[in-house]
């Protein structure tokens, strides 16, 4: 069994990358079980045509103690088999999300949840913001990272941030960078950009993901492409990202870089202006002030 | 040399006049007090004693007591404790083991003096200290500095890590921090530091129990399973406070000729003899003994319920046999001394035999004060079931019986064993439930006689039912902890407790000459 996570900044796309990604490998015969982590409960809608199902953590407040809950309460059946489960976790501004995931994955740990898999696939909200949100890279846990990013810079920045969590836990356990991937929002000179970023990183651009409305599309009948379009273009980028993950076998230790190093990246890519041109700015901008 | 003529005590300094010092149970009965306490009312928005007095009454009700079952958001005095609790009592028994807490100060010293209130011993446990910043930025360097002060300045064989609450909520990941205090060098490489997650918002002392003694087993065994057994048989108590418990089966073992390692041997910890010279470590369960664990005969355990995530991991991860007994009372001894000769082949030894005849003449003899009494009870799972096959087996009819830490399991099980007694006909078991739970059931559903730690005080107080202490914590009694509670030895001690309180009872009773004393006889 492979356990697998997709992490990457807020709003990236990264349930829906690795949602319609999780569908091809499924088709591909491979057994599959999705964790969602995130509080919002959405990494597993286009599984089960659903939103939000009944999460651990919401169930577990109903009863009082996760103790009282049943395994199959929880872990739902969804498109073509694969296993679906969301941790949950508070209302937004209160409790501790990142506690919530280490709950819900004890839960998952005791339950028996992880037998008969070939993946198990985490879902995690955004950045690696504390201990809790790192639960899934710890010892024993998912082995292979899978940054969703794009070319635009705070995409980058949070991956390399990522990066950065991986590389904490890289040494004392086993956890390993699996790839970027590139979901495209159409900037410039993005599938250089961002091969240039995962070389720097000591990784590999994974796949392209081309944008592609059939995705929105999908998604307003909460679907996966490949199940509401399997003959498109875009259902191919998704089995080809499949195909890529089944058989990756570049597993790197990243080395993250500094936030100068990024800035220069994107300066370098024309992106971001160069220092000369940020003074130049800079100027305009007091000269302009002075004026008034 | 002149005479000392004046034989007066000199009065202390500065205290002319002044009676001797008094202790509070005095001091606050003097008038300055008295006084003060009135004084103070006015400004305290109290209620009218009539009032205070009427609410009090009206607590005693069922109409109360339906209200105090609807409770939903709120526990008073849970009969438990918190996991690391657990886990360091479990460490304490190991050889020369530093028992660790990873968490802030407060956490650790409460470990300490609970245990210490206990057993009126020391007990040493060290904690990573984590103050806010440690909160924020993870208790990383907290713990690396922890385990390097702690191996440099006390020296043990083994450091035992747990967390706390607040190492747990901020998501501390121990194994990584430890290898990584390994890879830096705080700590030898091959210096073992088993380590457990007790969160104390989850489960409870039983829980941490578990958690630790499973991870330092696993520790420890680690590539030292061999082909063949080493002809031994491992024990477990789970978290049993009476350290005679340990003694006792010692000694059985002994008589029976068995090679046994005591998984957890903490006696010597938590009573060990003062010879004048302070010794840090005396948990007896060498680490040699431990990692050769694995290749036992079996392992027996007494506490079911307290060790599921051991049983599970001896059974999947050591393929060796697991064996359940209670030997608290008569027939769960009898049960569980015959499958110890069944298992290892050896004859019931004479002494034993005997033993068992004396504690059966015992209870005999004073049965007749015990049949039919009804008795309310709390404490952990395995405890209780212990005292309830007691009771049912002395006639006495186990009521009220409360289980803050309760599992499914376990009520079944308890429910199974009063089902199938005539005495056991009007018991309930009371899952999830505290003590102002029990408070209730007592007031509206009045019973003879209370089994329970020192916290029962409380409700023999409020109640005035007697209260015979069995369990953990005791703070307010010397010396219980020495006994055992096990074998026939153990029933007759318990019996011994239980008979006498009931006796104490009767006389405090029939106490008012002419009036209640009709009969305050001599002997009973």
């Amino acid at each position: 069994m492979r356990q697998i996570a997709f992490y990457g900044k807020g709003g990236i796309g990264k349930s829906t990358t690795s949602q319609n990604t999780l569908a091809a490998m499924a088709e591909k015969g491979q057994r599959i079980m999705i964790v969602g982590c995130d509080p919002k409960a959405d990494s597993t809608r286009l599984m089960l045509h659903s939103k939000a199902q009944t999460t651990i953590l919401h169930l577990a407040a109903e009863r009082g103690a996760v103790e009282d809950l049943e395994l199959d309460e929880v872990l739902l059946t969804g498109y073509r088999g694969v296993k679906c489960v969301e941790s949950g976790g508070p209302e937004p501004g209160v409790g501790c999300a990142g506690r919530g995931i280490i709950t819900a994955i004890n839960f998952l740990e005791e339950e028996g949840a992880y037998e008969d898999l070939d993946f198990v696939s985490y879902d995690v909200l955004g950045d690696v913001v504390c201990g809790g949100f790192a639960m899934p890279i710890r010892e024993g846990k998912a082995q292979e990272i899978y940054i969703v990013v794009s070319g635009e810079m705070m995409a980058m920045y949070a991956a390399n941030n990522i990066a950065r969590g991986v590389l904490k836990y890289a040494h004392s356990g086993g956890v390993r960078l699996g790839g970027l991937i590139c979901n495209s929002r159409n900037t410039d000179r993005e599938i250089e950009l961002i091969e240039a970023l995962a070389a720097k990183l000591n990784t590999q651009m994974l796949h392209f993901v081309p944008r592609d409305n059939v995705v929105q599309h999908a998604e307003l009948r909460r679907m996966t492409v490949n199940e509401y379009a399997p003959n498109s273009n875009q259902a191919q980028e998704y089995a080809q990202l499949a195909d890529k993950i089944i058989n990756n076998k570049n597993l790197t230790i990243p080395t993250p870089i500094s936030m100068d190093e990024l800035e220069e990246l994107l300066i370098e890519f024309g992106i971001l202006d160069g220092d000369e041109e940020y003074q130049k700015a800079l100027e305009a901008d007091k000269l302009a002030t002075a004026a008034v | 040399m002149t005479d000392n003529l004046d034989n007066t005590i000199p009065t202390p300094c500065g205290a002319e006049g002044l009676d001797p010092i008094k202790d509070h149970f005095d001091l606050f009965h003097t008038d300055t007090y008295q006084d003060l306490f009135e004084y103070k009312r006015q400004f305290e928005g109290a209620h009218s004693p009539e009032k205070v007095a009427e609410i009090a009454e009206w607590t005693k009700s069922w109409d109360y007591r339906e209200k105090n079952f609807a409770r939903e958001a709120l526990t008073i005095n849970p009969a438990k404790a918190c996991q690391p609790l657990g886990a360091l009592f479990v460490a304490a028994g190991f050889e020369e083991t530093l028992p660790y807490s990873h968490g802030s100060q407060g956490c650790v010293a409460y470990f300490r003096s609970h245990l210490t209130r206990n057993y009126k011993e020391p007990f040493q446990a060290v904690s990573s200290s984590m103050t806010e910043d440690a909160a924020v930025f993870g208790g990383l360097s907290n713990l690396k500095q922890g385990l390097e002060n702690a191996y440099t300045l006390y020296k043990p064989k083994m450091i035992a890590l747990c967390t706390t609450c607040m190492a747990e909520v901020i998501g501390d990941d121990l194994g990584a921090f430890i290898t990584t205090s390994k890879n830096e060098g705080h700590i030898p490489e091959d210096f073992p530091v088993p380590y457990a997650h007790t969160p104390s918002f989850v489960g409870s002392h039983i829980t941490g129990y578990d958690n630790m003694l499973k991870g330092i087993l696993t520790t420890l065994t680690k590539n030292e399973k061999a082909e063949t057994t080493n002809g031994k048989f491992n024990f477990n108590l789970g978290f049993d406070p009476y350290i005679g418990n340990i003694r006792e089966l010692k000694r059985i073992l002994n008589l029976f000729g068995i090679d046994y390692t005591i998984l957890s041997d903490n006696s010597d910890a938590f009573d060990s003899p003062n010879t004048g010279e302070f010794k840090m470590y005396n948990g007896l369960t060498t680490l040699a003994e431990t990692a050769d664990s694995i290749n036992a005969e079996g392992t027996f355990f007494f506490q079911k319920y307290t060790t599921p995530k051991t049983q599970d991991y001896i059974t999947k991860e050591w393929g060796q046999k697991t064996y359940n007994f209670r030997p608290f009372g008569i027939k769960a001894t009898d049960e569980f001394l015959m499958a110890l000769s069944a298992i290892t082949g050896k004859p019931i030894p004479l002494e034993l035999q005997q033993e068992r005849g004396r504690a059966v003449d015992a209870l005999t003899d004073s049965q007749a004060w015990i049949h039919g009494k009804k008795i309310a009870l709390y404490g952990d799972p395995d405890h209780v079931l212990g005292l309830i096959q007691f009771l049912l087996e002395m006639g006495a009819e186990p009521t009220h019986i409360v289980v803050t830490n309760t599992n499914d399991d376990f009520e079944a099980e308890a429910r199974e064993l009063l089902t199938n007694s005539p005495y056991g006909q009007n018991g309930t078991v009371w899952g999830g439930k505290d003590l102002w739970h029990l408070r209730s059931l007592m007031f509206t559903e009045p019973v003879d006689l209370l089994i329970g730690n020192s916290y029962g005080k409380y409700l023999w107080r409020d109640t005035h039912t007697p209260l015979v202490r069995i369990g953990y914590p005791i703070f307010d009694r010397h010396h219980m902890h020495r006994y055992a509670t096990l074998g026939y030895q153990g029933a007759i001690n318990q019996f011994n407790w239980i008979i006498n309180t009931i006796l104490d009872e009767l006389d405090r009773k029939t106490i008012i000459p002419a009036k209640t004393d009709i009969s305050f006889d001599l002997i009973r």
